[in-house]
């Protein structure tokens, strides 16, 4: 399954960067939210895009994904600008809440199945493969015993499990996630670093904008902090001024770390916690 | 049921109903989850003007009112994407200019007058001839196929815009191909419920599966069962009570809604007095999420 992708993108050396931002402005309504970023994102990178409210984290991961359209500079996506960009199943974007609209009911595995829209044919069934990936899907957020509720029975943090869950079942090797641990309780938390963690392991690249590191503070690989729309900050960790939380005026979003956790997460792709289940996703076989 | 199919008007009345019944829960569907709810009505407001054109220039009404109804729901489109704050005002704009045009036209119209056009506002099924039959099922037709080729598409559109850009889907494609799917559906039900009531058919159904359903497919399936009841039954009922039939039809909708919110509402209570515990057991309340406040940059 997904041949296509293994040995092209995850683990060479030469493959081109998931996302190669070059002086990247989006402004809207003449004001620049975005004000000449750049960055490159290699393949198989966990990376946390961080910073303020208005800094335009949000901005830029909506304009790697097309959501937003660019005033100037370019993005390529995978060695292809985004404009030619075709590949979308390769991409999995988890956003910030279930939705927008919507009153119509709809299955934890209906939303789950949409996430393969990209990479189904018009009019074909889904094939045993398909159905597979669904089932992995749920299982990996672990989320397999609600598959036939209702969304909207689901607690917050449940709702965003099935959002990753959404993202997984096109088996994409590129995640884009927005503000994952937002409005999530501690153990959805947890549950929810360890899937990434997870992905990880499997050689994908996942891009995450974040408010502040919290549970994730050990997946992380690189964190860049925007600041009034251009990159203030680039590196291993982010810089201590951002721990959002010693701010003042900054309202709380996340529970504190528990000292007592016995969670212990594994800092090394190799050294996964063995008690994941194992995932297929592009490349890893 | 034997007595109705005895004329030929109700034979032609009854396959109408049917079409409509069938269809317009189809679209119906992706609108309440676009909530473009009105978007119907609006439609159903320029298909007026179109139905004027058809009488000022003696072609089929229908015909002319598809044609006028496309172009209406693409302008919709296209005032939608480019001013979005004010999505809002445009549709009022097409509501009037839809409906002054239609009043204009007829008044232009020798031997028409604007009684010509309450047929069209509120219905007449039974006037449905041949023609208009052959119009109605091609269009059918046409918006199923719409469905069955695009629905899972259209399924993650009216579920999340960005969702659909980020997944490379041609959302201004889709977005313009639902929005005249629902014109053509518009003109499907004309006939039959009339113009000022032709969202009711595709609204309602909706709103009373809602209640009872927890997926998207069945939801869907169950308002097209509601909206067959609805017209099948309206006409019927319309036909030995000598009702009209286009009312008849969306009270009866409007009667299984509430059917169906009560049901709801007992199922829920009961559901709770079996378990004994809140109608959520496995969130307990204020537990489950953290204040959504302050976030994205």
């Amino acid at each position: 399954m997904s041949d296509q992708f293994t040995g092209t993108a995850v683990g060479d050396p030469d493959a081109p960067p998931a996302f190669r931002i070059t002086d990247a402005v989006v402004g809207y309504d003449g004001a620049p939210v975005l004000d000449g970023v750049d960055l490159d994102i290699p393949v198989g990178q966990t990376i946390a895009v961080m910073g303020p409210n208005g800094s335009g984290k949000s901005t830029l991961m909506r304009a790697m994904l097309g959501i937003a359209p660019l005033s100037a500079g370019r993005i390529l996506v995978h060695g292809t600008p985004l404009r030619r960009f075709r590949d979308w199943r390769r991409i999995g974007y988890v956003p910030q809440r279930l939705t927008a609209g919507g009153a119509v009911p709809a299955t934890v595995r209906e939303i789950v199945a949409s996430g393969q829209v990209a990479s189904r044919r018009l009019l074909s069934l889904p094939t045993r493969s398909d159905r597979a990936a669904i089932d992995e899907a749920l299982e990996t957020v672990g989320l397999a015993d609600r598959a036939r509720h209702s969304v909207r029975e689901l607690s917050g943090g449940q709702q965003q499990r099935v959002l990753i869950a959404r993202a997984l079942a096109g088996r994409p090797d590129t995640f884009v996630m927005d503000e994952p641990m937002a409005g999530v309780d501690a153990e959805n938390q947890r549950e929810l670093a360890r899937t990434i963690d997870h992905l990880r392991g499997t050689g994908a690249t996942v891009v995450l904008v974040l408010h502040e590191l919290g549970p994730l503070e050990d997946v992380i690989e690189r964190s860049v902090v925007l600041d009034g729309g251009r990159i203030g900050h680039d590196g291993r960790r982010a810089p201590a001024a951002t721990g959002a939380c010693a701010r003042p005026g900054h309202e709380h979003q996340h529970p504190h770390p528990d000292p007592n956790d016995p969670d212990p997460r594994a800092t090394g792709a190799e050294a996964a916690p063995a008690d994941l289940i194992r995932l297929e996703v592009p490349g890893s076989d | 049921m034997t007595e109705l199919l005895q004329y030929e008007f109700m034979r032609r009345a009854l396959l109408a109903a049917v079409l409509v019944g069938l269809v317009t829960p189809v679209i119906g569907t992706f609108l309440v989850q676009r909530r473009l709810a009105l978007l119907g009505d609006g439609i159903g407001h320029v298909a007026l003007t179109g139905v004027a054109l058809g009488l000022l220039t003696s072609t089929s009404p229908v015909l002319t009112a598809a044609a006028v109804a496309t172009l209406g729901a693409v302008l919709m489109e296209a005032v939608r994407v480019r001013t979005r704050a004010s999505g809002e005002v445009a549709l009022a704009l097409l509501f009037y200019g839809g409906i002054a045009g239609g009043v204009l036209l007829i008044g232009l119209t020798p031997g028409a007058s604007n009684a010509t056009l309450t047929g069209y506002l509120f219905g007449s099924v039974s006037t449905v001839e041949e023609q208009d039959i052959w119009v109605v099922a091609v269009l059918a037709a046409a918006v199923v196929a719409v469905v069955a080729v695009f629905g899972r598409q259209l399924f993650v559109l009216c579920q999340d815009e960005d969702v659909a850009r980020a997944h490379g889907l041609p959302v201004r494609f889709l977005s313009m191909l639902l929005a005249v799917t629902a014109a053509l559906t518009v003109v499907i039900a004309m006939r039959v419920v009339g113009l000022l009531m032709v969202s009711a058919l595709m609204i309602v159904p909706v709103a009373a599966a809602q209640q009872l359903t927890r997926s998207f497919r069945v939801t869907m399936g169950l308002a097209v069962a509601i909206g067959l009841v609805s017209s099948v039954g309206g006409l019927s009922t319309a036909f030995y009570s000598d009702l009209s039939p286009g009312a008849t039809i969306v009270l009866i909708a409007l009667a299984i809604f509430c059917v169906a919110v009560a049901a709801a509402g007992l199922t829920r209570r009961w559901g709770r007095r079996r378990a004994g515990t809140p109608r959520r057991p496995e969130v307990p309340l204020g537990a489950d999420t953290m204040p959504q406040t302050a976030r994205g940059g």
